[in-house]
Order: C-alpha cells, then structure tokens, then sequence
C-alpha cells in the first residue's frame, strides 16, 4: 500500500508540474459555470429545482469532457516510461506492475476528483444562489461527482491499456483520440440513427437498453438522469433511461472501471524491455 | 562463501540470434567484476536477465539464492541502467524519496543520498535542468538505497568527469568492503583495470575469457614492448644491435618480445651502456588483451 501511495504522490507531483492539475480544474469550473449561467434561463414551469436542471446540463457536459481529461492524462502514463526510458529501472524496484499502475490511478483519480469537485461545486454555488430551494438537488450534484469519477476511472484503464499497447505516446495519443470519438460521439449517433429507423420497434425496446448499459459513457449518463428528477428537462437519449433500472446501470458503472483496470493490467504485464 | 550472483549455461535468443551461449560465472560478496565486450556482446543482456527484466531460453540464474526478477532478489539488488533518466518534471531529492519509499526506506534519507554523490548543491532543482553527468550521479545515489547484496551498473562512468569517477569508484570500494558483489559494464578499460578484482570478456554472447588481469595477461602472452632511446649520436649503432627493433623518426627503437625473451633483451640493452639514453617497458595494456580475446583483430 506504501509503495501504491508512494507511486500517487510522485505522479501528482509531476501532473501538478506538468499544469494537468490546473488545466482539468479550470477547464471543468469554466464549462460549469456556463452551463449554470445558461441553464438558468429555461426554468420555473419544469418543476424541480434549479440545482437538478443544472445536473442534467452538467451530466450531458461530463459525459464529454470527463472520458476526454481522463484519456488525455493517461495516454502518456506508461508509453511515455517507456519513451523516456525510465521503465526499466522502475521494474528492477521492490513494486509490481499492478502496484505501479494502481499508484498512478490513484493520482489521476485525485486530480480528476479535485475537477469536478470544483467545476461542479460552482455551478452548485451559482445554482443556490440564485434559488434557495436548489439544495434539494445536492444529493444528485454528490451523485454526479462521484459517478463521474468511476466513469473517468473506466477511461483511465482504457488510457493506461492503449498506453501500454502503443508503447509510444504519438501512437497512444492517436488510440486514445480514436477511443474517445468512438465511446463518446460515433456510438451515440449511431444508436440514434437506428432509433430513428427503427420508429419504436424491437430494436428500441429489446437492443437499445442493453447497448446503453455497454457503453460506459451511456450508462454514466442513464444513471445520473434517471436517478434524478430531471428526466424531463434533459430529453433526447435521456428520454430512454426511463426504461432500464436504476441497479442495471449503477452496476454498469461500478463494472466497468474494474474491467478495464484488469485490462490495462494485462496489457502492462506483456510490455517486454 | 555462496556467491550472491550465480549463472550457469545461461543460454538467451532474440528470435534466431543466440545473444547468449552457455554463459557460465560466479560472484562471491564483496567482488568487483568488470564485463567488456563490444557492443552487441551480450553484456546488457545478461544485466537485464540478471535483474529478472527479460526472460531467458535455458540455463540457471541465482540472485541471492532467489530467481531473478522476484520480490526478494529485487529487494537485494540494485541497478544503474546505461543512460540513466528520470522524470524532467521531478527535483532530484522528489526522484530519490519516491525511490526510498518504493524499496520501504525512510524518504527523509534523499538528502544524506544526494550528499554522497555530491548533489546537495542542486537537491531542488529539476532533474530536467541537470548535466547528463548529474543525471548519473542521481541514478549512482539510488543504488545506494538500503543495503543492496548486488550492484549491477551498465556504463556506469560514462558522462562522468575524471574527478567525478574517482570518487565514484572509491564509493564501490566502499561498497566492496561492506560485501557488496558488483557487475560493472564499462568502455573505459583503464579504470576498470584499476578497480576491479576480475574482468569477464564477451565476445558474441560467450564468455570468452575470465580472470584477474594478471591471469588474462599471461594466458594471452602477448609481446612485451621495449622502448630504447639512444644517446645522441649512437642510433644507428644501437640499430645494428637490434635488428629486430623498428627505428622510429626520433632514433627510438622499437622492440617486441614475448615475456620469456625479456629479461635477456634487457641484459642486452643494459650491455651497451653510455650508448643508450633511456629505456621503457610496455606491458600490454587492457586494450591489447581485450583484442586479443574478443578476437577482433583478424584472428
């Protein structure tokens, strides 16, 4: 535990030095204050609190920019070891591989808390502020930071696996581009496209609940939207969580941090020197 | 005494090149043992293998009694790769607490670490803004974490100003007297031929040859040079007596023979007097005996 605790304090060290720490805060409390400050226009006749209609806005922001940190911090984590040529005499130390890259997740996971704590606290602050009742949409802001840190820990793993797969940050940083445009954009506008192909058929009742729960980026999203009690002001793919429960999706996001953390375990371990 | 390093036919292939045959040695606590070989010979190789880094075809590999790359021979075994680096972004004494904390150490140690190779000057500096030679000494003072059973250092000199070597080699000796084994690659002969109680030459993934430099010196006989330098006017004289000697522009007269015939020559030599100014004797050097065994020069 020593040498997993060890490991996080250098990597934070270096992401402090390198601006990540700065770069991923500032970059989440800027978009969280937008969407605060323009989400705040349509409200009063939804019927929920100020708060719940800015989580909806900030679920929709993080489902972006939450896999996009997360891959852009991990891509170099391991290539660049190996670039670096610092490897070697990492793997000659008393630490296993797994002691390595769970020290580093630590890290990025601390960092990527520290983001969405304070982008999400912002809004939270903006949102009460201007309607006293939005403190009854804390408990799903609490929801959406946490549920945002298990959904950048499954992003991490797949940064850490193309980092070990690539072996070069160049060609990681291409994978994890690639990663992220497939995850994030291209699979939804893909299911959206059969939705409305499909007019309501089998595909949209029997298939799409499974591909939502699949993805981690959708099932990060479903969760979040169904559990709140603002399903209505979010709309759009939004609309569908209605029709998966809520532990399907809560053990979705639970699962797949530890399935790709076992991944980029397995890739680390077949990195030769 | 159990040697704290043992190989025996260690055999290693990269695909249908045999980096290593048959490989085959023993290094008991508080030896220094020098590898040389050109590059390509196998030396690194063996260090990786050693260091449980790269897995290996056949033979047997002991560290400590333990296999190579397992948690107790990685606890005994420190190692110094060939240019060394480390995270630009890190200070040197940041680098050496993590590394402390990693091998169980107390990290408040980087400092008394950093002292040692003579770095206090530039503890909180990036590493990013240091020498290569700084680079190296970081990479020396981590060596030093705990008490290491075996040093393996691959070039450990290189970058190093003169001044910086001495003092490196002295902190080995030290080391060595403490019973720590040491296995050190290295290009710069002349110290090695100083500092080391054994020399272990590769040539194409064999160990070719195996002793203390006065060991190898006599197995490989080769000729001993006799530099005589006449006295002003007697060159051509003292190149009548010497036939076999080659006369050089300055009227020095080279002369080659084997360690047998040396003793007589030199009687000889010392016959002709006031004819001659001076007179040196040449050993061959470290250089001439690596040659001979790794068989570069035409053999």
């Amino acid at each position: 535990m020593n040498r997993i605790l060890a490991t996080a304090i250098s990597e934070f060290r270096i992401a402090f030095r390198n601006r990540w720490v700065s770069i991923a805060t500032g970059m989440m409390v800027l978009f969280a204050l937008v969407l605060a400050a323009a989400g705040s226009a349509p409200t009063g006749d939804v019927g929920v609190d100020r708060l719940s209609v800015t989580v909806a806005s900030l679920t929709s922001l993080a489902v972006y920019l939450v896999p996009l940190l997360t891959l852009l911090m991990s891509f170099d984590a391991l290539a660049g070891e190996v670039e670096r040529g610092t490897l070697p005499l990492l793997l000659t130390y008393p630490v296993s591989r797994l002691q390595i890259l769970l020290g580093k997740l630590l890290a990025h996971l601390a960092i990527l808390a520290l983001a969405v704590g304070f982008g999400f606290g912002a809004a939270a602050l903006v949102a009460v502020r201007s309607d006293p009742d939005a403190i009854a949409g804390l408990a799903s802001l609490w929801r959406l930071i946490w549920s945002s840190v298990l959904l950048g820990a499954t992003f991490l793993g797949a940064g850490y696996t193309l980092s070990a797969l690539a072996r070069r940050p160049s060609g990681a940083a291409g994978l994890a581009v690639a990663v992220w445009l497939v995850a994030v954009v291209l699979y939804d506008l893909a299911l959206l496209a059969l939705i409305v192909s499909d007019a309501g058929g089998a595909f949209t009742t029997q298939v799409l609940p499974i591909a939502l729960l699949a993805n981690p980026a959708d099932a990060f999203r479903v969760f979040n939207l169904s559990a709140a009690s603002a399903v209505a002001a979010a709309g759009g793919i939004g609309g569908a969580a209605n029709s998966i429960p809520l532990w399907q999706s809560a053990a979705s996001l639970l699962l797949w941090p530890l399935a790709s953390v076992a991944l980029a375990t397995a890739a680390f371990q077949k990195v030769t020197l | 005494m159990t040697p704290t390093l043992t190989i025996s036919r260690l055999t290693k292939r990269f695909q249908s090149l045999e980096a290593l045959k048959d490989v085959s040695l023993a290094l008991e606590p508080g030896k220094r043992a020098a590898l040389l070989g050109h590059n390509g010979a196998g030396k690194s190789t063996i260090m990786k293998i050693v260091l449980g880094l790269i897995p290996f075809e056949s033979g047997e590999v002991r560290v400590c009694g333990a296999r190579p790359g397992s948690s107790e021979a990685r606890a005994k075994v420190a190692y110094l790769p060939e240019n060394v680096a480390f995270h630009p972004a890190l200070t040197g004494e940041e680098q050496l607490r993590h590394y402390l904390s990693l091998r169980g150490e107390r990290p408040s140690r980087a400092m008394e670490l950093l002292a040692r190779v003579g770095l206090l000057h530039a503890a909180r500096r990036r590493i990013g803004t240091y020498s290569k030679g700084m680079r190296q000494r970081v990479g020396l003072a981590q060596t030093l974490i705990g008490h290491p059973r075996l040093l393996v250092l691959d070039e450990p000199t290189s970058g190093l100003d003169p001044v910086s070597r001495r003092d490196f080699y002295e902190l080995l000796d030290g080391l060595a007297a403490d019973g720590t084994a040491i296995l050190l690659s290295s290009h710069v002969l002349t110290e090695v031929e100083a500092r080391t109680d054994r020399i272990l030459i590769l040539s194409g993934g064999e160990l070719v040859a195996e002793g203390t430099l006065a060991d190898l010196r006599t197995r490989a006989a080769l000729p001993i040079v006799l530099l005589v330098r006449p006295a002003a006017g007697h060159a051509a004289a003292l190149a009548t007596a010497f036939p076999l000697g080659i006369q050089g522009k300055d009227g020095v007269l080279r002369i080659a023979c084997d360690q047998s015939d040396k003793l007589p020559l030199l009687a000889g030599v010392a016959a002709l007097g006031h004819q001659v100014a001076d007179l040196d004797v040449i050993p061959p050097s470290l250089e001439d005996i690596y040659s001979h065994f790794s068989r570069r020069d035409g053999q």
